[in-house]
């Protein structure tokens, strides 16, 4: 219980700054203070906080989780190409945004399409797309929560209780302390689990009687596969490419890029980014795969013998769907780090690096805050809610926004079992990566219309709705197998997999992207361009 | 021609993400516990921090502080 009680602890610690923040601001009423910080973060928090804002559930939980059940292959699949295209697309399109936001004085993404397209009401669409793909990134947060404070406290905080806790305490920093609470608390919180986390992987490490003896044990055993990415196919280690084309196309991170006050503060987030990706994915991953190793933990022994149950595949379809499904459950390692450092380290440290671990998990906070924002510029603003009702009624419009928003996921977080790692990717990533279009068209080619970006947001839109369609569906066939869901002239196109779709062999995603560009460039090719005047504020040559 | 290369180290390192010829190995372990194919991907986020480097240093795009220092009071939000 000791390590619950200093989580709980952290937790008030973090409520502290959101409310220290909100008195720094002096209870601000303005829209730029409240949302944007007023665009005035220093290079330090600038870096900490957007790695901060990226660094959540799905990268701490989720890629331990991950890399338990499938090995080192995490690292390449989401760590090491979000290393190079991320910092690239900050590079590119990121400091575009801020100089165009200081400039015309944009605080949300949909301004900018709105203002560069000369539209109205594609820009709502545009928004509610944005809005509905948002939220499971929210749930994950909460689920997170739930899931870190049950381990720690050993199950006496229950998962509702625990998500509960969470929830609330994200909604009070960022009710109160707005952009700048949320940015302070992610600095806090990102700093804490750097340091933290290079703490656990020595105390694990020496727990596990030293990494080389059980790297040495896992390559002898079945398992040496887990040391390898020999049972993962090169078609989906290529599509995982097309994912962190979503980071840029993230409302929260566009967003995030116009706090900066300086465009100078994003040379060294652009430098340090990938390093920093490294120091938490290589640990997380590796201690994943490790984890494989942690018999000796009760509850890592049940998720394995979960595991080879399912594996056997006689015995797997034999069982209902009901139990297999249970057995699933069971058997994800959503949880594999805060059980290893239950088990390895002392309580007090335990308790320490789960706060630590929660610092991960409540990086939600920014995109509910996000949320916040669009929902009062896009739509509140935009439809004169501002201009009848005032500034101080649109702050607080956002804030009545993040409370109403949070139930929600919280309340959602509880009916939802699958994994953390699963709706991130499968909705989340994918629907973001094949929106980036959109920006990178609407920044970089003057011939790209408000027809075009309608077709692509509304084949996103479809796409997503499609995949999760079929996904609820279709049963998920025993891992190594596949059901067909569509094929053309015997040829499988469309296959669902233990872990979602597949088509012709790649994730999802990357049909995703190619039809969103392909759409965007046709549909503007045929349709007016933007007004000469409107062209010649965004490009100067 | 310095953007250029800059454009070609990119598409390179985006290439060298492929690494089909690690894929069935877990040996040599770096520092005796980093699986080869592991230790790969590390040795890359290193390499993408390089070329970050690059980039800033040598293809920063200046005009963008300018013009963002220009405010463009007509057609600004209120």
């Amino acid at each position: 219980m000791i390590p619950a009680l200093i989580v709980i602890a952290y937790l008030g610690v973090v409520v502290y700054i959101g409310v220290f923040a909100f008195r720094h601001a002096h209870g601000s009423k303005e829209v730029e203070d409240y949302f944007l910080a007023n665009r005035s973060l220093g290079p330090f928090v600038f870096l900490m906080s957007l790695f901060g804002t990226n660094m959540t559930a799905f990268s701490i939980l989720g890629s331990s989780g991950h890399a338990f059940a499938n090995g080192i292959v995490t690292f390449g699949l989401m760590a090491s190409p979000a290393a190079l295209v991320m910092p690239l697309m900050l590079f590119l399109v990121g400091t575009r945004v801020w100089a165009l936001g200081r400039r015309h004085g944009f605080i949300t993404p949909v301004q900018l399409f709105r203002d560069r397209w000369e539209t109205s009401h594609v820009g709502t669409v545009i928004f509610a797309v944005q809005a509905v793909l948002l939220v499971p990134y929210v749930i994950i947060g909460v689920m997170g929560g739930g899931t870190t404070l049950s381990a720690v406290s050993g199950g006496r905080v229950p998962y509702w209780l625990g998500g509960a806790l969470v929830a609330f305490v994200v909604m009070s920093y960022v009710f109160f302390g707005g952009m700048r609470g949320t940015a302070w608390v992610n600095t806090f919180q990102t700093t804490l689990f750097l340091v933290f986390g290079a703490v656990a992987v020595l105390v694990i490490g020496w727990g596990m009687g030293g990494f080389r003896a059980s790297v040495e044990a896992l390559a002898a055993s079945p398992q040496e596969f887990l040391l390898t990415r020999e049972r993962f196919s090169t078609l989906d280690f290529f599509s995982y490419t097309f994912i962190p084309l979503s980071s840029i196309a993230f409302p929260h991170i566009t967003i995030f890029c116009l706090t900066a006050e300086r465009m100078a503060h994003f040379k060294r987030t652009v430098i340090f980014y990938p390093l920093c990706l490294l120091a938490i994915w290589l640990p997380c991953t590796f201690l994943g795969v490790m984890a494989n190793r942690a018999a000796d933990v009760p509850a890592i022994h049940a998720k394995l013998e979960a595991r080879a149950t399912l594996a056997t595949q006689a015995s797997a379809s034999a069982l209902p769907a009901e139990e297999r499904a249970a057995l699933r459950t069971k058997a994800t390692g959503d949880d594999v780090l805060v059980q290893l450092l239950n088990h390895y380290a002392p309580a007090w440290l335990a308790g320490l690096l789960a706060a630590g671990i929660m610092a991960a998990v409540m990086a939600t906070d920014s995109q509910i805050l996000a949320l916040s924002t669009m929902f009062t510029e896009d739509v509140f603003a935009h439809y004169e809610g501002k201009a009848r009702f005032g500034e101080a009624a649109q702050v607080m419009t956002g804030r009545a926004f993040v409370i109403g928003l949070t139930i929600v996921a919280y309340l959602i977080a509880l009916r939802v079992p699958e994994s953390i790692f699963a709706i991130a990717v499968q909705y989340a990533f994918t629907g973001y990566a094949a929106l980036a279009p959109l920006l990178i068209g609407a920044l970089f080619w003057r011939g790209s219309t408000k027809w075009g970006a309608l077709a692509s947001t509304l084949w996103v839109a479809f796409g997503v709705l499609g995949i999760a369609v079929v996904n609820s569906n279709v049963p998920a066939p025993p891992p190594g197998q596949a059901t067909s869901v569509w094929s053309l002239a015997g040829q499988d196109v469309i296959v669902r997999t233990a872990g979602g779709l597949s088509v012709l062999g790649f994730m999802p995603v990357v049909p995703m992207v190619l039809v969103s560009s392909l759409l965007l460039v046709i549909v503007s090719l045929l349709t007016p361009r933007p007004s000469a005047a409107t062209l010649a504020r965004y490009f100067a040559d | 021609m310095k953007n250029t290369l800059l454009g070609l180290a990119t598409l390179a390192l985006y290439l060298l993400h492929q690494d089909v010829w690690f894929w069935r190995s877990a040996r040599p372990f770096l520092l005796g516990f980093l699986p080869v194919g592991l230790a790969y991907h590390a040795l890359y986020c290193l390499l993408a921090s390089l070329l970050m480097l690059l980039l800033v240093r040598h293809a920063w795009p200046t005009q963008l502080e300018r013009e963002a220092d220009t405010r463009d009071e007509q057609h600004r939000r209120p």
